[in-house]
């Protein structure tokens, strides 16, 4: 996976608005993704993602600003540009009266392929999203987690140089969720665009988080990036057997801290600390020499991180 | 395989792979066979020895006629409202397919079932000229002229269908004013003078006239094909208005 900032960006979001009538759902936002880079964009409901992903697509055209398809503008080719980039919508719809290999067959033609390539392509989703044993069923018959697995199978086809997906697993039971999330890590080489509501989908697969708050860009960056920005220490939670007024004083001294806590009186023996840093690694090394060298006793260390949740709620709450 | 052709034989399957057409095309020959029966009755028992081309094919022609504009709504309505409700247009339009290739896609599709529905009916005059020889041409200017009755109906019932997502009510915005069309043209004594005027320069059926007696008039050909290329210009505005609707 690439990092944030790369130089050429695969796709390239300029100053791109999107009115529908008067109501604009999109406003002056600019971000790029690099190549082989999974990036998320996050928001709430109503916040613009769909919109800005129907104009990546090319499936709507912005009322102003572009998208640039790895320097090809998508706004002005959106048919040509349409075949290197694979959908999944937030809702999969599939024709009730055709099999799983019959739609893909279709799609596989829509996208431009033939004959045995064709053939391979579709046999070779069939396989990478495990629909074996559906792709004979008609389409209306699926649960929604293999309809899901339809959809990422159609977005797949024809190779795309670009997966966007648009809440790929909204509406899952959790076995399905997580089987639907193992195989979008899966897809390690592809440059994916997914947005999602879910923070830990975020986490656990993107490297990089887009924010969107009403339409436009609130941030743009790594979860740790973003935490940085917002000024958010990391704590290291420790709970120390040995005199408090000893410890908390030693605790202040150590290098890299910038405050110290104390939690509430547990059951058991010692006291539980809470240690402010910006470099939690750090200060767990130095702390356990600490306690070592006056002879207390650890009982505990752990270091406590900003959830994703805690900033996007700071973002956008 | 192109796009266009991927989504042509997508249709087609729908068409021939489901029980709609073959209902249809069941309904159909059975209401132009017993047409023809009665025409024919009528052709032996007053009009025997004259024309054959007024006396008998004239009023098959009208007959099947009126059967094709009330089969060609059941053709149409699912075309863009189906996939509407289903869901299925935002992803067909995400493909590397134009507005243009899927309004074309759907519209031979549909033309092609119509088609396979006339083509049927060809053994109506093939039965009879087995019996009685007759001149063969005028009777193809007068499938020429379904043909291109046919093509109109269509573009005009997937204009119809790419404005909502209910079938039925795609059907019934189709037949209506093609079956009010048909009345009007059937007793045009009962409205006034200026009125036939107006209906007859709009008339999809008084177009048909000169066909249906195996005459074939450029300016009729030239009716049906701008009335055809202007629903489909609606159907691709309807489809572009996604844009600013915000909605598929």
């Amino acid at each position: 996976m690439g990092s944030p900032g790369t130089d050429a960006p695969l796709i390239a979001v300029e100053q791109l608005t999107k009115f529908y009538g008067a109501t604009r759902a999109v406003s002056d936002v600019s971000f790029g993704v690099g190549r082989g880079e999974v990036a998320a964009l996050l928001g709430p409901n109503g916040s613009g993602k769909s919109t800005l992903m129907r104009c990546l697509i090319g499936f709507f055209s912005p009322t102003s600003g572009r998208v640039l398809l790895d320097g090809r503008d998508v706004t002005m080719h959106p048919v040509r540009e349409r075949s290197r980039i694979g959908y999944l919508p937030e809702q999969v719809m599939l024709y009730p009266e055709l099999t799983v290999r019959r739609y893909l067959r279709f799609v596989a033609g829509a996208k431009g392929l033939s004959g045995t390539a064709a053939r391979a392509a579709v046999e070779h989703v069939i396989e990478a999203c495990g629909l074996g044993p559906m792709a004979s069923r008609f389409a209306g018959t699926l649960s929604k987690g293999y309809r899901q697995r339809v959809g990422l199978a159609q977005a797949l086809l024809g190779d795309p140089d670009v997966l966007v997906l648009d809440e790929p697993t909204v509406g899952l039971d959790p076995m399905q969720t997580v089987e639907m999330r193992a195989l979008l890590k899966s897809l390690a080489r592809c440059t994916v665009l997914l947005s999602t509501h879910l923070l830990a989908e975020a986490s656990q697969l993107c490297r990089r988080v887009i924010v969107l708050k009403e339409g436009r860009l609130v941030a743009d960056d790594t979860p740790e990036g973003l935490a940085r920005r917002l000024g958010w220490t990391n704590s290291v939670v420790v709970r120390i057997d040995g005199p408090p007024e000893d410890v908390r004083a030693a605790l202040a001294e150590l290098a890299g801290v910038s405050a110290v806590e104390s939690r509430p009186e547990a059951a058991g023996a010692g006291r539980t600390w809470v240690v402010r840093t910006s470099d939690a690694r750090d200060v767990q090394a130095r702390l356990a020499s600490l306690v070592v060298a006056r002879g207390w006793t650890l009982l505990e260390i752990r270091a406590e991180e900003p959830t994703l949740e805690d900033l996007f709620v700071r973002l956008v709450g | 395989m192109t796009p266009f052709v991927a989504l042509l034989r997508k249709e087609l399957r729908v068409y021939f792979g489901g029980p709609l057409w073959y209902l249809v095309a069941a309904a159909f020959l059975a209401y132009t066979g017993f047409y023809l029966h009665s025409d024919l009755v009528y052709f032996l028992t007053f009009g025997f020895g004259m024309n054959i081309m007024e006396n008998l094919w004239q009023l098959v022609f009208f007959d099947v006629r009126l059967v094709l504009i009330l089969s060609i709504p059941l053709l149409t309505m699912g075309l863009l409202a189906e996939e509407r409700r289903l869901g299925t247009l935002e992803l067909l339009l995400t493909y590397p397919l134009s507005d243009q290739a899927v309004v074309a896609a759907k519209f031979v599709a549909c033309l092609v079932a119509v088609g396979a529905l006339l083509a049927a009916t060809t053994t109506y005059p093939a039965l009879i000229y087995a019996v009685q020889p007759f001149a063969l041409p005028p009777i193809a200017a007068g499938y020429l002229g379904l043909l291109l009755l046919s093509s109109t109906c269509i573009a005009y019932g997937l204009f119809v269908s790419s404005l909502t997502s209910s079938q039925v009510l795609a059907g019934f915005l189709t037949v209506m004013p093609l079956f009010l069309l048909w009345l009007l043209s059937w007793n045009e004594a009962a409205v006034g003078a200026d009125t036939v005027t107006i209906l007859r320069a709009l008339s999809l059926f008084d177009h048909f006239q000169s066909f249906s007696v195996g005459v074939i008039e450029v300016r009729d050909v030239f009716y049906f094909l701008a009335l055809t290329a202007g629903f489909w210009w609606g159907t691709l505005r309807v489809l572009e208005a996604r844009q600013w609707r915000g909605r598929r």
